[in-house]
């Protein structure tokens, strides 16, 4: 009996040594990667950007109503990739053929009977239902920016609360102070909603700025896609920021940022057309 | 019949006796009503979260009531020795055993039914609707899913050697048929032969248990002419009872033969 204790005694004194020889080495490997104060963070250690993932794309599926293909379905990556929630524009109203395919045979045709059988995206104040697993996404990795920016579009865009997506996206901030596309994000609530010219402008100014150090360093195209420069983010700020000054009355400096913009646009054309018309006001107004 | 029902009462009794029933409900309850106090951006409104969770809870809860009271049923009455005056009495093995499934299937039915009413308290709260059919299917086709799992276990209970590990067995193969189930097919389809024949085999021969699943459709609102059609919920029962009763007569049959001492 005393030999036993003894032994677990010892065992517990190898365990404690071992930790404590081990902690530091692993601290200096992680970066010395401090606890997020969130539990469910923390609990889950290095596997929670991979929960944060599925929180993402359950979100995705409640934008579907639960009408997704599962995990062993072909379409289950195009739809990952496709990410409807994120582009809402492009997905709305599609129809997408052969979602979920021909079902293989008897059982497979009479489950579907069971599950959601229509494609539908949540319409008006209903893109609520998606905020609880953006949020939870967004507490087990925080450097996921698309989180804050999606959130965000949908907080001011769908459901008018434009001060909790200022909240959430100035908390993105704190852990990605210099990402263009949320100060850009957060420049669209001073523009759109709120009318404060001047802090949107400095705000649109950062995301430039925060553009050209963090993005044009990037290759233009790589082969995947992957870690190429985000130039349509570049088109963004620029528009923004000449839409500022027009909606401010600054026509002039808003004729310099779409001259900027023309020579980064995709669409060289279209901003012509935009130059001209806003030259063709300056004229009007000198007369 | 009389004896069937007989036995089926005292497993009625034993369930509201215990109090297995009681901690998981009061636990959903307040899993649930934590969940209904965090806040999300300030909307007072979310809801399908919510219903997801708890109907997380519930299914999870009533497969450990299901298998927990189906598993102990036999080897208890073996143990404690009241098998032998049960049998002395004018009533046959395979009296016992469907009286047992009876009982079992009945007691977890009820506790659903709380469970459901409670799901439905708390969805119309918030949705300020309440789709009666939709909510009876999805009780009705759990249940159904309930009595093939109880009939498992039931056979699990004489084929095994002890409740724990027929619980084990009978918790992998139901959690493993809800999540894999449906997909076996698929997987065969990228398998080299003869493992995808095989796996081919085990998708038709396995009880669908998936099937009774109706959770997407109740958690995203869906009603109306997106929910089953009464006839496909027919289809469902009988799938269910065939295997209930499959299970359940091969469990009378390893029973007959079974030495009890």
């Amino acid at each position: 009996m005393r030999k036993g204790i003894l032994i677990l005694v010892l065992l517990q004194v190898i365990c404690f040594s071992l930790v404590a020889w081990l902690q530091p080495r692993y601290e200096a490997r992680t970066g010395g990667a401090q606890a997020s104060g969130n539990v469910l963070a923390d609990l889950l250690g290095d596997g929670r950007k991979m929960v944060a993932d599925y929180c993402y794309v359950e979100a995705d599926v409640y934008f579907h109503s639960g009408y997704y293909p599962s995990v062993f379905d072909q379409a289950r990556k195009q739809e990952e990739t496709d990410s409807d929630v994120t582009h809402p524009e492009e997905g709305n109203g599609q129809e997408e053929a052969g979602f979920m395919g021909k079902p293989l045979d008897w059982i497979e045709r009479f489950g579907r009977h069971f599950e959601p059988r229509v494609h539908t995206h949540l319409q008006g104040d209903q893109i609520r239902e998606i905020l609880p697993w953006m949020k939870l996404s967004a507490d087990l990795d925080p450097n996921r920016v698309q989180t804050y920016v999606v959130t965000a579009y949908w907080l001011r865009r769908r459901l008018n609360k434009p001060d909790e997506a200022e909240d959430f996206l100035r908390s993105g901030l704190k852990t990605n102070p210099h990402s263009p596309d949320l100060l850009y994000a957060l420049g669209q609530i001073y523009l759109d909603n709120r009318k404060d010219y001047p802090h949107a402008k400095n705000l649109f100014l950062a995301a430039l700025r925060c553009w050209h150090e963090v993005e044009e360093p990037k290759p233009i195209k790589t082969e995947t896609g992957e870690g190429q420069r985000n130039s349509f983010l570049l088109e963004q700020i620029l528009g923004a920021l000449a839409q500022e000054e027009t909606d401010a009355g600054h026509l002039d400096q808003a004729l310099q940022y779409l001259e900027q913009l023309k020579a980064n646009a995709s669409d060289p054309a279209g901003i012509q057309q935009q130059i001209d018309t806003l030259k063709a006001k300056i004229n009007a107004g000198k007369k | 019949m009389n004896k069937i029902f007989a036995v089926a009462g005292v497993v009625i009794k034993e369930l509201y006796r215990r109090k297995d029933f009681y901690v998981l409900f009061i636990l959903t309850v307040l899993i649930t009503g934590l969940m209904w106090l965090m806040n999300f951006f300030h909307d007072e409104q979310i809801i399908r979260f919510i219903k997801e969770i708890c109907l997380l809870l519930i299914w999870i809860s009533s497969l450990v009531i299901a298998v927990t009271t189906a598993a102990r049923q036999i080897p208890f009455e073996r143990e404690s020795r009241t098998i032998f005056p049960l049998l002395a009495k004018p009533i046959s093995r395979w009296q016992v055993m469907i009286g047992k499934f009876v009982g079992c299937w009945l007691a977890t039915g009820v506790a659903l039914l709380v469970f459901y009413i409670f799901f439905g308290l708390v969805s119309a709260s918030r949705e300020h609707t309440l789709p009666v059919d939709a909510y009876f299917q999805a009780f009705w086709l759990h249940w159904q899913m309930l009595g093939i799992v109880i009939a498992m276990t039931l056979l699990g209970s004489v084929a095994l050697s002890t409740p724990a590990a027929n619980m084990t067995i009978v918790f992998i193969i139901t959690i493993g048929i809800l999540a894999m189930g449906g997909f076996l097919h698929k997987l065969a389809e990228h398998m080299a032969e003869p493992s995808a024949s095989l796996l081919t085999a085990i998708y038709f021969v396995i009880p669908h248990l998936e099937l009774f699943n109706m959770r997407e459709l109740i958690i995203h609102g869906w009603t109306g002419a997106a929910l089953p059609r009464w006839i496909d919920v027919l289809g469902g029962t009988v799938y269910g009872l065939a295997y209930s009763a499959f299970f359940l007569i091969t469990a009378c049959l390893v029973f007959r033969r079974k030495a009890l001492n």
